[in-house]
């Protein structure tokens, strides 16, 4: 490990975090990210004056710093912010990658898409307002999602007179709810966005609380842990055959370690053919290296020469997904029109696309509620549900419960190209 | 590569691995893919990446540079011997020949940049190109920032912001159908920062007039220019000798620079880790007309 002495944000050896952010409107979403932006000095002088003559020209009496994320510009017109924004800042410590959900009406699908990537959720509440219906989603989808890290915002305390009797009641209203659900790691920070408290440095108005401001909770997170390094998956993505005569018998197959350490003298297997194998050598451009692990992109040679294409995935012989052609998933709905029973669509899992059929809908979730409502006919846009399918390809899959990556799919509308769905694997598929 | 003991990629790594992804995803599921090469450092870095992504197989597909007739010769020199050493098949669709064409109409207001939208959209429809990757970031202006990394465009090269499809995990949805193209943005989460620490610790060729040198050069709209056969210096303006350097590269005659004394990608990134105004913003004429300027032209088929 290299430590550096420098302290540029963004040096090469740190590492990165990749955070969703989740909030009805006006709970202050865009006012903490602006001022997350600013505090780490990512805001630059041409941008700051343009908010700074946007917010006089609108007769503000500060500057607003939602408007540094504002996007697009029919969504400026309509003075708000629709689907899914990246906002990029670096600390010394590390860099940040912020996928901005904000929250009306597509909100479920931008939040589902936002949370995917995402390796800690930020959750912000009204001290004001506390715990509303549409936070309790929130912390549903990122369960859902399995966003491995929750932080619970609770902001504009300086509206509530900095009470930690406002805050105590908002963290035990949400830590009884997140039994419900699946969160391994929940903090919960009051804060003001506007005021800074706790933003970047604790608070004065605050010394009640003992925790750490928001962004040393952000700069020190362990996240390395989040990753699977036990159950080996390689799913390959493409075939490298040079076919020059420096590397006349080249056959590498590259991809992306999905889970699991890759190293030459492994013992493997390729699914679904199910020959075995060992690793001959791991190719990372020029070098060859000692071992692969995720999300690392690479080259893998074998020792024997087999059929290997796009779509197979390496694995250990004794640790191997099952193939699979009835898949059973929560699907998040994205699309208009509603999924129904015996709709065929195109599926895409790991490397491997093929065709699936809507078997049946087990359920709908209320994502409000957490109830299932099993009489459901159809799935609508922004529903989730539980739903079987029935593939054209064996899937090479695992629970998403257990890889997030070998644990998901997205459906595809065979007449439009447009992605309708989203899917995580239940175990037992 | 830094590898952390804990089995932690650097944040470069990180990218790097996800940009390599996205090139071979392209490479495995689209028919005819092509590299467009604007001649700046991210189209560099685009080139490094997918060298790497195939190696030791060459890139397969061709590299496509739209050049305006006002190009550095300086780019030109770097391009040249990139493709040299790559081995890959450059196509270069000129804006001249395409307002000789009548493809594109020069009517003399219009800047060389956004002439060359009309000439790109003309050659990946005859060149029947399914994927064009572009250098594109998100952190380079408000409205990219919700730009996916495969953006679709129909089949008249358009970006319609309410038809963009959801992006979810890595698994990127290559559905195209007869006519239309994807624009794939591989660097889409590298930063600027990011892109000159690559370049450094990489040791990436770039064009000369990155780095510091003495220029003749004129100051117009608040904008330090080059003077060059195909700019008139009204009597107003003075031209003079200055120690500069370019943020980005582009079109000659609307492309600014900076004064700058930074001679090495160090120096470079401690300039950049300093200074105060988006790379956009400081040097980049055509963009400087309206707030919404950039996503207009992506709207109408720009990179
Ligand atoms: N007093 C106070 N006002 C806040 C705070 N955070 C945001 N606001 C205000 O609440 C309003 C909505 O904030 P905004 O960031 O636009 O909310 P968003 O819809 O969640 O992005 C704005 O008028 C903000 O100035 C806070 O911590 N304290």
């Amino acid at each position: 490990m290299t430590v550096s002495g420098s302290s540029v944000p963004g040096m090469p050896s740190m590492d990165l975090l990749r955070f969703a952010t989740a909030g009805s409107v006006d709970d202050g979403k865009s006012t903490l990210i602006g001022r997350l932006l600013l505090d780490s000095k990512s805001i630059f002088e041409d941008q700051m004056e343009a908010v700074e003559k946007t917010s006089q020209s609108r007769g503000y009496d500060y500057t607003d710093l939602a408007l540094l994320t504002d996007g697009l510009r029919s969504e400026r017109e309509q003075g708000i912010t629709i689907d899914v924004a990246y906002r990029y800042f670096a600390t010394p410590r590390r860099k940040f990658i912020i996928a901005d959900t904000p929250g009306h009406v597509q909100y479920t699908r931008n939040m589902v898409t936002g949370a995917s990537t995402a390796d800690l959720g930020l959750v912000l509440v009204d001290a004001r307002q506390g715990l509303t219906e549409q936070s309790r989603r929130h912390a549903v989808i990122l369960s859902l999602l399995r966003v491995p890290h929750l932080v619970l915002a609770v902001n504009k305390m300086d509206l509530v007179d900095y009470s930690r009797d406002v805050f105590e009641q908002i963290q035990s209203d949400f830590k009884a709810f997140a039994t419900k659900l699946t969160i391994p790691d929940l903090t919960v920070v009051p804060l003001s966005a506007l005021k800074g408290d706790n933003v970047v440095n604790r608070s004065e108005q605050m010394t009640w609380y003992s925790g750490q401001s928001l962004l040393h909770h952000l700069e020190n997170v362990h996240v390395a842990s989040d990753r699977d390094l036990v159950d080996t998956r390689f799913p390959v993505q493409y075939v490298v055959r040079p076919k020059s005569d420096d590397y006349h018998d080249y056959r590498g197959y590259a991809g992306r370690v999905a889970g699991g350490v890759l190293k030459p003298g492994d013992e493997v297997q390729v699914l679904p053919s199910g020959f075995s194998t060992t690793i001959k050598g791991i190719d990372a451009f020029d070098t060859e290296i000692d071992e692969a692990y995720p999300p690392m992109s690479v080259t893998v040679r074998l020792a024997d020469d087999l059929d290997v294409s796009r779509g197979d995935m390496i694995c250990r012989p004794q640790n191997a997904p099952k193939p699979s052609q009835d898949i059973d998933a929560m699907i998040c709905w994205m699309s208009n029109e509603p999924l129904r029973p015996r709709q065929k669509l195109a599926i895409k899992h790991t490397t491997r696309t093929g065709r699936a059929m809507v078997k049946d809908i087990q359920y709908r979730l209320d994502v409000n509620t957490l109830h299932r409502d099993q009489d459901t006919k159809q799935l609508d846009l922004n529903e989730i549900g539980r739903v079987h399918l029935r593939t054209t390809v064996p899937l090479l899959c695992d629970p998403y419960s257990k890889n997030r990556s070998t644990g998901s799919f997205i459906l595809i509308d065979e007449a439009t190209g447009v992605t309708v769905g989203a899917g995580m694997i239940n175990a037992g598929s | 590569m830094t590898t952390h003991a804990d089995y932690r990629l650097s944040q470069l790594d990180e990218l790097e691995a996800e940009s390599i992804h996205i090139f071979r995803e392209v490479a495995a599921e689209f028919e005819k893919p092509v590299l467009m090469f604007s001649g700046g450092k991210d189209s560099i870095v685009m080139m490094r990446l997918a060298e790497k992504a195939f190696f030791p197989a060459k890139i397969p597909f061709p590299v496509l540079q739209v050049d305006t007739g006002y190009d550095f010769p300086e780019v030109i020199e770097t391009r040249d011997r990139w493709v040299g050493r790559l081995g890959v098949r450059l196509i270069i669709a000129s804006v001249e020949k395409a307002i000789s064409d009548g493809i594109v109409v020069d009517d003399g207001k219009t800047s060389r940049n956004r002439l060359q939208i009309g000439t790109l959209l003309h050659v990946i429809e005859e060149e029947g190109f399914t994927a064009a990757f572009g250098g594109g970031r998100r952190d380079e202006e408000k409205a990219r920032a919700k730009e996916r990394v495969y953006s679709h465009r129909d089949e008249f090269g358009q970006w319609d912001p309410k038809m963009q499809r959801p992006e979810l995990w890595s698994l990127y949805n290559g559905r195209i159908r007869e006519g239309e193209h994807m624009r794939v943005f591989p660097l889409s989460n590298w930063t600027e920062l990011d892109i000159w620490h690559y370049i450094g610790a990489e040791q990436i060729e770039i064009p000369s007039i990155y780095f510091a040198h003495q220029r003749r050069v004129f100051e117009r709209d608040g904008m330090l220019l080059s003077e060059s056969d195909n700019v008139s210096i009204k009597p107003t303006e003075t031209v003079e000798e200055r120690t500069v350097r370019f943020r980005t590269v582009g079109d000659m005659t609307l492309t600014g620079c900076v004064q700058s004394t930074a001679s090495t990608t160090a120096e470079i990134i401690e300039e950049i880790a300093a200074s105060r105004v988006t790379e956009r913003g400081a040097t980049r004429g055509d963009d400087r007309f309206s707030e919404a300027a950039m996503e207009d032209r992506k709207r109408e088929g720009y990179f």
